[in-house]
C-alpha cells in the first residue's frame, strides 16, 4: 500500500515506524513543512500506562525513550508560602526535540521515506496519490480544515491564556506554582524533561492577562514579566523561549476521524488540555492503534472504523477529564482561602481520575495529613466523611447525610413535609399533621442528627405515587386547587395553578412558621426549606415560573421577597442554636432560565436571612429542562456557591460511595454529603436461568 | 439479566409468514422478549401491526418497541395503539418510546419536528393517565440530559441505543443519576440492544450490508454500527456477559435478517 503521512510529529513518524514495520512492502512518505531540527515546545510528559504499550508496539524506540526519560514521582504544589509534596505518582518526559530525533532515525531505519520542508497546500492532490493518507497534521490540520463537511470539527478555545516555556532550572517533581497577582492569579504547570531543562507553562484567566498589560507585550516583555512574578521559585535561573507566545488552548473534536482513504492522527482528530499532559500520549496510542487495524484487517474501510471506535472512547474519557481540569484552573482563583493541604488534594482530584482512595494507595501519608487536619485531630484521624461537623452550635458525628434512618449516617433528612394540604406531591404525602416523634427517636437512636425537609409542592402538587412516574397528575375527582408564583401548568397535563393573593401569602407564610415550631418542639436538629425544583417557594425566583408585576415580580429584589419573610417568620419561631438550612437549585438548566450566577445571588440572600447550610441541587424548575447528569453532577455546583457565598454547603448529585464523599469533602467542596440508598435490585439472574 | 430478541420487522421485505414463525420460535424459547424498531421511510413493518401479529401466536413472551418514535403519531393514536395491543396481548407490552433521530420520518408522518420533546413528555403524561395504558411499562430512550430527565419523570426505564458494554455502563450511569434526581423510588429498569448476524462470512457480510443501509442516514456512523455486529459464538458471549456485568436487566439482540436461521443460530450459542 501506498501511504502518505502528512507531519512528522510524534503521531504521523510513530504511525510510519509501526506500519512499516508491520508490513515491509508498505510504501511510506513522511511530508513535514518543516526543517528536522525544528521543533516548538519544550518536554512531553508520559504516564506508566503509555510506555507500557509504547514497550509492546516497537521495543527499539521504548529502550531509546526511556534511556533518555527524566522520571519522577512527587508533585509539588506551591501555594501561599508552602510547598506541599505528594508522592507515589509515576511521571517520564522527554525533550520533544530528542523524541522527534529518536522517531526520525528509527523511521529511517526501517524504510519510512522522510521529507522535510515540503509545503502541502492541497491534500485533495495527495490524496488521490496514495492509497491512505495520514493527516497527523497537527491542531491546526490543513486536512481537517479543508473538508469539515465530512469531519464535522468543532474547534473552541479552552481555559485561560497560557505560554509554554523553558527554564535551566532542573525539577525533581511535577510542579505547581500559584502566585497572586493585584491583577488576579497566575500559575504554572512544570516539570524537567531532562538533566538540564524543565518545561514552565504560565498560566491565567484571560481578564488577569489582559489586566497585567500581557496582551500588548513582546515577547522578551513576557518572559521578563514571568521571571519576574516566579523568581523565587526560578533562584536565579531564567526562562527560555521557543515562540512562547500567548496562547488559549483549541478544544478540538471531530465527529468523523477518517474520509474515504484519509485518516486523522493525533492533534489533528482530537486534543485534550496541557493541565492533564495527554497530547503526544494520545498521539502515539492513535498511531499504534492504526498501525494495529490496518494490519488486521484487509479492507482499509473495516481498518479505519475499527480505529476510530477503539480510539473515539479513549479521547472522549480524556476530553471529559480534560474539561474538569479546565473548569478548576479557570475557578482556582476562588480556592485561595482554602488551607495549603486543602488546597493540594483538591488540585490532585481536580479531574475526576484521582479520588481519595486512590491517592491513598499512592501517598498514604498525604492523605493522612489531610485527614488529620480535616478533623483537627493529631495522630490517626477518620477521612473526612467521618470526621465531625459543627454548624453553629450543633454537632455533627460525621458528614454523610442520608434519606432513610442508617448506622452510618451524620444526618438524616425526611422526605418533604408539606406546610400545608394544598402543597402535598401526592394524597400519601406528609404533612404537618404526620407524626414524626418515631422517625426523630429512630435516627437519635441510631446517633445521627434528624432534619426536616419543609416545603410546598406549589404547581407539582396533587400528582400520583412516584411509583410508576412523577408529576402525573391525580384524577380530578382525587385533586385540589394548586397555587403558584404564577398560573402556570408545570407539566403537560398538570393542572393550571392559580397565581397566589395577598390572603395566601399570610397563610403560607404562617404555616411555615407553625411547621418550624413543631418541628423544634418534636426534636428535630435541623430545619432544611425547600426553595428548590419547582415547588413554591423556588417558584418566584425563576423568570420562567414567575411572571408576577407586583413587588414579587423576578426581578432581583421582587423574586427573594417572599422567599426572605418566610424565613423571617420562620427564624422567630426556629432555636437559633439549631441549623436552618435551605435546599436551591442554583439554575434552572433550562433556556431563558436562571444562570448559576443569579442562582449564588439567592443563595447569599437566603443565607443573609438567617440559612446557615445550603443543599445545593439544580433544575426541575420547569418539566422541559436540560440537565447534565452523572456521578457527582452537582459536586462543582456546590463547590462554586460554597466558594462564592462563604456558607456551609450539602451535596448529593448520585454519589453512591463513601470514597466519593471523602474526595468531595476532602477538597472543600462541601461540607456535607447525601450518598444514595444502596440498590436493592441485587436479584439479576444469569442466562440461561 | 434477561435477553430478548428483535423481530425482524425492519429488514427488508419480511412478510406475516416470516413474523409468526420467528414468534413461535422464540415463544419456545428461554428468550423473554420480542422487540421491534420503528421506521417509516423504509422498507419495514409499522411496530405495533409487528407486534400484534406476533402476540396473536404466542402467551408468554414480551412485546417490546426498542424504540417507537412518538411523536410521529398524535398522542391519542399512539395511546390507543398501546392500548388495543397491551390489550389483545395481555398485559405483554413494553412501550419504548424516543424522539428518534430522522428528519424523513417526521416529514413523511407530517408530525412536527421542533417540538418532539415536549410532544413526547406529553405522550408520556397520557400513558400514564389513561386506564388501557396506566399499566404498561414505559421506557424512554436517548442520551440527551432533556431525555434522561424524562425518562425519570415518566417511565419505568431506559431503552439504551446500543454499542459495547462499557458504553451502556456510562448511559446507565446517568440514569441512574437521573432517576436519583426525579426522586424516584428504586432503580430504572435498563435495557440494552445489539445487532447480530451468525453463520459464515456471507451472513455477517449480508448483515453489515444491511445495517450500513438501515442506517445510512447517519453518515459515516453506519459503518461504525455495522463494525460492531456480533458475528460468532464468542462475540454473543462476550457481549452478553459484558452487559450483564454492568447490570442490564433485559437486553435484546437484534436481527440483521429475516432468516428464521438466525434465530435458531442465536439460541444455539446462548444455549451452550
Amino acid at each position: 500500500m501506498k501511504i502518505t503521512v502528512l507531519g512528522a510529529g510524534p503521531a504521523g513518524l510513530y504511525f510510519g515506524i509501526l506500519a512499516k514495520r508491520a508490513d515491509p512492502s508498505h510504501e511510506i512518505t513522511v511530508l513535514e513543512r518543516n526543517p528536522p531540527d525544528a521543533t516548538f515546545g519544550w518536554g512531553v510528559v508520559f504516564s506508566a500506562e503509555t510506555l507500557g504499550s509504547l514497550r509492546d508496539a516497537d521495543p527499539p524506540t521504548y529502550l531509546e525513550i526511556t534511556d533518555t526519560f527524566a522520571r519522577w514521582s512527587a508533585i509539588d504544589i506551591h501555594y501561599r508560602g508552602t510547598r506541599l509534596r505528594s508522592r507515589g505518582h509515576s511521571f517520564s518526559a522527554i525533550a520533544r526535540k530528542r523524541l522527534l530525533a529518536i522517531l526520525q532515525r528509527r523511521c529511517r531505519e526501517v524504510g519510512v521515506d522522510l521529507r522535510f520542508g515540503v509545503d502541502v497546500s492541497d491534500p485533495a492532490r495527495l490524496r488521490e496519490q496514495a492509497d491512505l493518507l495520514v493527516a497527523a497534521d497537527g491542531v491546526n490540520s490543513l486536512t481537517r480544515r479543508s473538508a469539515p463537511e465530512v469531519f464535522r470539527p468543532t474547534v473552541t478555545p479552552q481555559g485561560g491564556r497560557y505560554a509554554w516555556f523553558g527554564t535551566d532550572l532542573v525539577l525533581d517533581a511535577f510542579t505547581f506554582i500559584f502566585r497572586e497577582t493585584e491583577h488576579g492569579l497566575f500559575q504554572v504547570h512544570a516539570y524537567p524533561f531532562d538533566e538540564n531543562t524543565s518545561t514552565f507553562i504560565v498560566e491565567c484567566p484571560e481578564p488577569t492577562w489582559r489586566a497585567a498589560g500581557l496582551a500588548e507585550a513582546s515577547e522578551a516583555q513576557s518572559i521578563a514579566f514571568c521571571e519576574r512574578l516566579f523568581a523565587e521559585d526560578l533562584a536565579g535561573h531564567r526562562l527560555m523561549s521557543n515562540r512562547s507566545t500567548w496562547q488559549t488552548f483549541p478544544l478540538v473534536r471531530n465527529r468523523e476521524w477518517h474520509d474515504g482513504h484519509t485518516v486523522l492522527l493525533g492533534d489533528a482528530a482530537h486534543t485534550a488540555h496541557f493541565s492533564i499532559g495527554s497530547g503526544t500520549k494520545l498521539a502515539m496510542e492513535d498511531a499504534i492503534a492504526l498501525a494495529g487495524a490496518i494490519s488486521t484487517n484487509t479492507d482499509l474501510e473495516a481498518a479505519l472504523v475499527e480505529y476510530e471506535l477503539a480510539r473515539q472512547p479513549v479521547v472522549e474519557r480524556f476530553q471529559q477529564a480534560a474539561g474538569e481540569s479546565v473548569g478548576y484552573f479557570q475557578r482556582v482563583g476562588e480556592h485561595t482561602d482554602r488551607e495549603p493541604i486543602q488546597f493540594a488534594f483538591n488540585l490532585l482530584t481536580r479531574s475526576g481520575r484521582i479520588s481519595h482512595a486512590a491517592l491513598t494507595v499512592r501517598d498514604p501519608d498525604f492523605t493522612r495529613v489531610l485527614d488529620s487536619w480535616f478533623s483537627g485531630t493529631r495522630g490517626l484521624a477518620p477521612p473526612p466523611a467521618f470526621a465531625p461537623l459543627r454548624i453553629g452550635n450543633t454537632l455533627l458525628r460525621n458528614r454523610i447525610v442520608r434519606t432513610v434512618p442508617s448506622a452510618d449516617a451524620g444526618l438524616v433528612l425526611t422526605e418533604a413535609v408539606a406546610v400545608t394540604p394544598d402543597g402535598r406531591r401526592g394524597p400519601d404525602s406528609p404533612t404537618l399533621d404526620t407524626e414524626q416523634k418515631s422517625f426523630v427517636d429512630e435516627v437519635h437512636r441510631l446517633g445521627a442528627l434528624a432534619g426536616l425537609r419543609l416545603g410546598h409542592a406549589g404547581p407539582r402538587g396533587a400528582t400520583r405515587e412516584p411509583t410508576r412516574g412523577v408529576d402525573i397528575p391525580l384524577p380530578a375527582e382525587q385533586s385540589w386547587p394548586l397555587i403558584a408564583a404564577s398560573a402556570l401548568p408545570y407539566g403537560p397535563r398538570s393542572a393550571t395553578p392559580r397565581a397566589m393573593v395577598a390572603a395566601d401569602f399570610d397563610r403560607i407564610e404562617s404555616a411555615f412558621a407553625t411547621g418550624a415550631r413543631q418541628a423544634a418542639e418534636v426534636g428535630f436538629d435541623l430545619l432544611e426549606l425547600d426553595f428548590a425544583q419547582g415547588g413554591l417557594l423556588a417558584g418566584f425566583f425563576s423568570p420562567l415560573t414567575n411572571h408576577r408585576t407586583d413587588e414579587h415580580d423576578a426581578g432581583p429584589a421582587g423574586r427573594v421577597r417572599f422567599a426572605l419573610s418566610v424565613l423571617r417568620a420562620v427564624t422567630a419561631r426556629w432555636p437559633a442554636a439549631r441549623v436552618l438550612a435551605a435546599r436551591l437549585s442554583v439554575t434552572d438548566w433550562a433556556r431563558g432560565g436562571l444562570p448559576v450566577t443569579d442562582g449564588i445571588e439567592i443563595a447569599r440572600a437566603l443565607v443573609a436571612g438567617g440559612v446557615g447550610l445550603i443543599h445545593v441541587v439544580a433544575g426541575q424548575t420547569v418539566a422541559e429542562g436540560r440537565p447534565t447528569y452523572g456521578r457527582g453532577f452537582l459536586t462543582t455546583l456546590s463547590d462554586r456557591v460554597r466558594g462564592a457565598v462563604g456558607v456551609p454547603t450539602l451535596v448529593g448529585g448520585y454519589l453512591t460511595s463513601v470514597d466519593e464523599a471523602n474526595t468531595v469533602l476532602g477538597a472543600g467542596r462541601a461540607e456535607l454529603c447525601l450518598l444514595e440508598s444502596p440498590s436493592t435490585d441485587l436479584d439479576r439472574q444469569v442466562w440461561p436461568g | 439479566m434477561r435477553l430478548g430478541i428483535g423481530l425482524p420487522s425492519t429488514t427488508p421485505g419480511t412478510d406475516g409468514a416470516a413474523i409468526l414463525d420467528w414468534a413461535r420460535t422464540a415463544e419456545n424459547s428461554p428468550l423473554t422478549s420480542l422487540a421491534v424498531l420503528d421506521r417509516l421511510v423504509y422498507d419495514s413493518l409499522d411496530p405495533f401491526i409487528a407486534l400484534a401479529t406476533a402476540a396473536a401466536v404466542t402467551q408468554r413472551i414480551g412485546l417490546a418497541t426498542m424504540i417507537a418514535i412518538g411523536p410521529l403519531r398524535g398522542g391519542g393514536l399512539l395511546t390507543k395503539q398501546a392500548g388495543s395491543l397491551a390489550r389483545v396481548s395481555g398485559g405483554r407490552l413494553t412501550l419504548g418510546l424516543g424522539v428518534g433521530a430522522r428528519l424523513d420520518d417526521y416529514r413523511a408522518a407530517e408530525a412536527e419536528h421542533r417540538t418532539r420533546g415536549t410532544r413526547l413528555s406529553a405522550q408520556l403524561t397520557q400513558l400514564r393517565t389513561e386506564p388501557d395504558t396506566e399499566e404498561v411499562e414505559l421506557l424512554v430512550g436517548g442520551t440527551s440530559g432533556a431525555a434522561l430527565a424524562r425518562m425519570a419523570r415518566y417511565a419505568d426505564g431506559y431503552a439504551h441505543g446500543g454499542g459495547p458494554p462499557r458504553a451502556f455502563a456510562a448511559a446507565a450511569d446517568r440514569a441512574r443519576a437521573a432517576w436519583s434526581d426525579l426522586g424516584r423510588p428504586g432503580a430504572p429498569a435498563l435495557w440494552g440492544q445489539g445487532y447480530f448476524a451468525l453463520g459464515g462470512a456471507a451472513d455477517l457480510e449480508a448483515g453489515q450490508a444491511y445495517l450500513r443501509d438501515y442506517y445510512a442516514f447517519t453518515g459515516p456512523f453506519a459503518a461504525k454500527i455495522a463494525a460492531g455486529c456480533l458475528c460468532d459464538a464468542r462475540s454473543v458471549k462476550d457481549f452478553v456477559r459484558g452487559y450483564q456485568e454492568v447490570g442490564c436487566d433485559e437486553l435484546v439482540l437484534l436481527p440483521t435478517s429475516s432468516d428464521p436461521a438466525q434465530l435458531h443460530r442465536l439460541l444455539e450459542v446462548l444455549g451452550e
